[in-house]
């Protein structure tokens, strides 16, 4: 009997809801152990770096990376793992496209430090003392990794094969490219594994939804009581669903909210946030300048609405006047 | 996108253009700098790449180096495009292999630093390199063309180009907004140079008009809508009531007489010179000749309580004061519109005194007062009654004047000149013309000027300053005097003279933007409708199948009006006996397979080309209805609609390219 | 590049009134300043906002989209959809750092050639006053920041290479 494939799972900035939904597989995971060895999954078994680092090149058959790359650990790490690994995987979101991690792109290094070492309400810090790359103290040094000015998507850091969209993914996404690497039968390189349409394909409020839109005002979904029939858009709720990529079995319209865009865009689509305001804009129904304003009031933060998921993975990818501070010199 | 990888072999053409792009563009360095690119097979300068060497150029390397791609880098593509893309053809590849390079509009007629534009040059060639790689295989739609024509306005050009086309056979629609064909021109009396009697000419063409089997003249009617395209358009017409059954009256007048009223209303078309009654017939060539009432002067129709005087006296019953408004609907496939000119204003002129003396006239009431059915037979006598012994014509009032119009009307000079001939005529009058420059290029027009001067009319050469009544002298009392500086006599001088004839310019009808809308074409500035091409395309407009005539498209006389609408009428008959018209296939499709169905494209299309295919839950696009504007593809959430020549690919490419820097 | 900074300007004109404005400042030569790039459209409907992002990120300074003025779109309406889209793209654009002089929107009518030439220079002046934008070498300013550790990581990949022998 041939040895099993070998399969690594790790995780760089994401929230743990990618490695829970490995888990999400249920009785299906007993198959998964059944059919391949993981050899590295920091979350769930006892492994070292340098476990890893003793692997031969390319001896990993598939590794499942999920989360964004934020510092300089996740940088290292990601580069390690592509060389031990035939296919290196995005696995969710925020290693497909920067996900939530990524909106922080909207600041820069400094003020997120400063935010959360001094001003957060829950913050007790007076000396306002803030984590050193490198301490030497009482004559012993401590590193940590350090924290990058930029927010990326895997794929921004190290080159990727596949990607499986979502934040989570589904377990059946999962399943499916399980067995599609298992069986070898993969499509062209750089594929998301999710079907290439947008998510109105599959959504349950699909026919519902009216052909002529007409905005005159959006909603936010805590302003209204939403109908759970009819299409959110009809609503006056902004969903993204048009624009995202679908796979994920319509699961937030299903539960009364609107899509926010985790699935990415199309493959078709270079920037998912300038199409679904392409296509929401356009059916607004007035036509002078005062009426559009009005209307698009009720959109007050663009980019965290249609980038909630994907700033990284923007054409801008960050706002682009912020510089970049120096990350490994001790302050 | 999954044709088989093909390799590119593109041929880059660049044009001097004479010395029009190569004393500013370094044409060779633009070659080398091409010869560098990706896919380029042949890299090539030439002196004039749209003359016939120069086509057979392109033809021939298709053929011998085995191009599969070409990019000529010359004029505007809306000038050549056409061109290059039958070229393209003749050397037996797909036309649409190609992709075209402004670098004369756009680069070396507005730019002056050499290099500055040599980079920009390849900056643009460099995108269209690369975008033309993404290029496809298309085919050119037919559109069937109907053989009717709609021509809008009947003065004289819409006369003559629905008489030009009627006698080819071709059935023609003549919508007139007045009572009465025949525009300005049935106006006047004598016409210049030739001084024929206008009626004399017009008249008969005029009815025949109404006569002519071929033609439907709708008078007393406009134009409400406008649907379709070239070949295929469909038009709502408003007819007006004129409370007159049209086949019953024979324009005996019996009901003028019998009618209760007095001559009390102003007759718009002697320009309020006399009166008539609520139920007139506008002039007595008027066509159709049918009585036409106004329903906001007649006791009957404006109050309901008349002894309907009219309507006994009529043996005929062809009053009809029921009647109501009514839309026709007919269906076109070209469209000539000639509405004409509108004088300027004079009182915006309040120095020249119009409406301020009485014995301040405007050209248009003097055409009026000379004619010989004029309101006074063509007697001179002015609205104090006395004749005038002296008379100042003054010219460009409402032209050439920055406060006013910039333009030069065309005409003035000559009619002013006309006017002066006949006011002498039937006045005895001394006659004074004051011009700023006197104008009058056309054929017999400067021997014409040359006749008056034998003729002895005065002439000061001087902008008019004022007209006032307010005499400084004895000789000026009782008199308007005109103030002056003479600039050939290098003085001011004030002219006492008995009245005054305003030489008021051309300008575009108050409603022309509207027509504009309606008819989907393009105002100048000077809100005149646009020509396609000033030169090339003088009766086009930007959109097919519909053409401009006459005064509308700027000012001009009868001789040019008519040369027009000849052309307008042939270019209306070489649409309809080629049958059909090629459709650029710049047509949008959505890809069935990546459409989620989302909807959001459907309202967004003007011409309600794109529909919800219910069974399959996708959207499709109707090619036949789809203009290819794009606007769905732009909105596409999920970029399922793709637009021939203007996909996503090429367009980000050219983007990318054109940015990247050398 | 070091010379005096020369912004570049992406223009997306619609055929039917700014691109042919364009044409016609041509035929009357004016002259106007040669810092601008000109993609043709049918209409300004067609102008995706993922062009004017693109245009940015690929290295434009400033983006400018002509169409006809409201009410004269050959195609009807497709510049309200243009203009329903260029005000919230605005605001992205803002909100991504981008200064609100790089971005414009002008009707310009086909007749209205002069205008192509104030506009064009107009933009080319304010953009020269605020300097460069230039997206893909702050980006590889960004990325410099992961070469900064590669002298790590070759450690780390020299040791790999040192274990497994
Ligand atoms: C005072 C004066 C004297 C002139 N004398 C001479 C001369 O001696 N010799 C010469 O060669 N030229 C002369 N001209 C110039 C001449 O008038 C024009 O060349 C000629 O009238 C232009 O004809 P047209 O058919 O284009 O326009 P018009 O004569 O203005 O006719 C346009 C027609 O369209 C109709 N119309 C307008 N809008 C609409 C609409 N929306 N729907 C339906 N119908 C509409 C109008 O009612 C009108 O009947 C003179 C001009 C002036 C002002
Ligand atoms: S906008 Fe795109 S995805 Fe939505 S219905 Fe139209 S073509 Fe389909
Ligand atoms: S390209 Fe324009 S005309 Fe064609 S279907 Fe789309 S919106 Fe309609
Ligand atoms: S054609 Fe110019 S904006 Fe639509």
């Amino acid at each position: 009997m041939p040895a099993k494939p070998k399969v690594a799972l790790y995780w760089c900035a994401s929230c743990g809801g990618c490695e829970e939904s490995v888990v999400d597989l249920a009785e299906d995971i007993l198959f998964v152990i059944e059919n391949v060895d993981i050899v590295y999954w920091p979350v769930a078994m006892d492994f070292k770096k340098h476990d890893v680092v003793a692997m031969k090149d390319g001896s990993i058959s598939a590794c499942l990376v999920n989360g964004a790359i934020r510092t300089s650990e996740q940088e290292e790490m990601a580069k390690l793992l592509r060389q031990k690994s035939k296919l290196l995987i995005a696995y969710g979101s925020c290693a497909h496209t920067g996900g939530i991690p990524s909106l922080s792109n909207q600041f820069s290094r400094e003020q997120i430090l400063k935010y959360v070492y001094e001003e957060c309400p829950s913050v007790d810090n007076p000396q306002k003392a803030r984590p050193q790359v490198r301490l030497v103290e009482n004559g012993r040094e401590t590193t940590i990794p350090a924290f990058r000015n930029v927010v990326r998507a895997l794929d921004q850091v190290v080159d990727v094969d596949y990607y499986i969209p979502g934040c989570p993914p589904t377990p059946k996404l999962l399943k499916q490219a399980l067995l599609a690497i298992l069986s070898g039968q993969l499509p062209e390189k750089g594929t998301v594994l999710a079907p290439d349409v947008a998510l109105c394909e599959e959504c349950p409020r699909k026919d519902s939804k009216p052909i002529d839109l007409a905005f005159t005002e959006f909603k936010r979904p805590h302003q209204i009581l939403i109908d759970p029939e009819k299409c959110l858009l009809a609503q006056g709720i902004i969903c993204m669903g048009p624009a995202t990529r679908g796979g994920c079995e319509a699961l937030c319209t299903k539960g009364n909210m609107p899509c926010t865009g985790c699935f990415g865009p199309t493959s078709r689509v270079r920037d998912q946030g300038a199409k679904i305001l392409a296509s929401i804009c356009s059916n607004i129904a007035a036509k002078d300048d005062e009426g559009i304003q009005k209307t698009l009031e009720g959109i007050p933060d663009p980019v965290g609405t249609f980038y909630r998921y994907g700033l990284a993975q923007s054409l801008l990818r960050r706002r682009v006047d912020l510089g970049a501070e120096p990350t490994t010199e001790a302050r | 996108m999954t044709e088989k990888k093909e390799e590119i072999r593109t041929g880059f053409y660049i044009c001097h253009c004479g010395h029009n792009i190569g004393s500013v563009v370094d044409c060779p360095a633009v070659v080398e700098y091409v010869k560098g690119l990706p896919g380029i097979a042949v890299s090539r300068d030439y002196k004039y790449m749209c003359s016939d060497p120069g086509q057979e150029l392109i033809a021939q390397d298709i053929r011998e180096q085995k191009l599969n791609r070409i990019v000529v880098a010359s004029c505007s593509p809306l000038l050549h495009e056409e061109t290059f893309r039958k070229a393209t053809s003749m050397g037996g590849l797909n036309p649409f292999y190609f992709q075209m390079v402004n670098i004369r509009e756009h680069d070396s007629w507005v730019h002056t630093d050499k290099n500055a534009a040599t980079e920009k040059a390849m900056d643009m060639a460099r995108a269209a390199v690369a975008r033309v790689r993404f290029h496809r295989a298309l085919e050119k739609k037919k559109a069937p063309i109907h053989p009717d024509v709609l021509i809008v306005g009947a003065g004289i050009a819409g006369i003559h180009a629905a008489l030009t086309l009627a006698n080819a056979g071709k059935k023609v629609y003549l919508v007139e907004r007045e009572p009465t064909i025949g525009g300005h021109m049935a106006m006047f009396d004598k016409t210049f140079p030739t001084l024929d009697c206008a009626a004399c000419i017009l008249t008969p063409k005029m009815s025949s008009v109404k006569n002519h089997p071929n033609i439907t003249m709708w008078t007393y009617s406009e134009v409400t809508s406008v649907d379709g395209y070239v070949g295929n358009f469909t038009i709502k017409v408003r007819h007006k009531p004129r409370y007159i059954i049209e086949d019953l009256c024979v324009g005996c007048m019996a009901c003028i007489d019998a009618c209760v009223f007095k001559q009390k209303f102003e007759d718009e078309f002697n320009q309020g010179l006399s009166k008539r009654k609520p139920v007139y017939i506008p002039f007595p060539q008027a066509t159709p000749q049918v009585v036409v009432i106004d329903p906001e002067q007649c006791l009957k129709l404006k109050t309901g309580k008349c002894k309907e005087s009219c309507a006994e006296a009529c043996d005929r019953k062809a009053i009809d004061f029921n009647q109501k408004e009514t839309i026709e609907e007919i269906k076109v496939g070209t469209v000539i519109i000639s509405t004409g000119f509108k004088s300027f204003d004079a009182k915006k002129l309040p120095q020249y005194g119009w409406g301020i003396y009485p014995n301040v006239y405007t050209a248009l009431e003097i055409e009026r007062l000379v004619n010989a059915s004029g309101p006074t037979g063509g007697d001179v006598v002015m609205r104090d009654g006395k004749h005038p012994k002296r008379i100042g014509i003054i010219h460009c009032v409402g032209s050439r004047d920055e406060s006013t119009n910039k333009w030069c009307s065309r005409v003035c000079c000559m009619y002013s000149l006309k006017l002066a001939h006949l006011l002498h005529e039937h006045s005895e009058a001394e006659i004074y013309n004051f011009y700023i420059d006197m104008r009058t290029p056309g054929k017999s027009y400067e021997e014409f000027y040359d006749r008056l001067l034998k003729e002895g009319v005065n002439f000061v050469r001087g902008r008019v300053a004022e007209i006032t009544d307010w005499a400084m002298n004895k000789d000026e009392e009782d008199h308007l005097v005109i103030r002056v500086e003479d600039t050939l006599a290098g003085f001011v001088r004030r002219i006492p003279v008995d009245m005054v004839v305003l030489a008021t310019g051309l300008e575009a009808r108050e409603d022309a933007q509207d027509v504009r809308r309606l008819f989907n074409i393009g105002c100048g500035g000077e809100g005149f409708f646009m020509e396609r091409h000033p030169k090339l395309a003088p009766v086009d407009t930007f959109t097919e199948g519909i053409f401009i005539a006459g005064a509308c498209q700027g000012p001009k006389d009868i001789p040019d009006t008519v040369a027009q609408a000849g052309a307008a009428a042939a270019q209306c008959l070489a649409l309809i006996d080629a049958g059909a018209i090629e459709l650029e296939p710049n047509t949008a499709f959505i890809d069935e397979q990546s459409c989620s169905g989302c909807k959001s494209c459907i309202s967004l299309c003007p011409y309600t080309a794109i529909t919800f295919d219910a069974v399959k839950k996708k959207a499709v696009i109707n090619e036949a209805l789809c203009k290819g504007c794009g606007t769905c593809v732009g909105a596409c959430p999920s970029s399922s609609i793709i637009q021939n020549l203007y996909e996503d690919d090429q367009i980000f490419t050219e983007i990318e390219e054109v940015l990247a820097h050398v | 590049m070091s010379e005096q900074f020369e912004p570049r300007i992406v223009a997306f004109f619609c055929t039917w009134c700014t691109y042919t404005a364009a044409d016609l400042a041509g035929v009357s030569r004016l002259k106007y300043a040669p810092n601008i790039r000109v993609i043709r459209v049918m209409c300004s409907g067609r102008i995706d906002p993922q062009f004017i992002l693109e245009a940015f990120a690929h290295g434009a300074d400033g983006v400018l989209i002509g169409g006809c003025h409201p009410g004269d779109c050959h195609y009807i309406e497709g510049n309200y959809k243009c203009l329903r889209r260029a005000h919230l793209l605005k605001r992205v654009v803002q909100d991504m750092g981008i200064e609100k002089e790089r971005f414009r929107l002008e009707w310009i009518s086909a007749a209205e050639g002069d205008r192509v030439k104030t506009v064009v220079n107009d933009m080319v002046a304010q953009i020269k006053a605020i300097g460069p934008l230039r997206l893909p070498s702050r980006f590889k300013q960004w990325d410099a920041e992961m070469r900064e550790l590669e002298a790590t990581v070759n450690h780390t990949e020299e040791m790999t290479h040192a274990s497994q022998a």
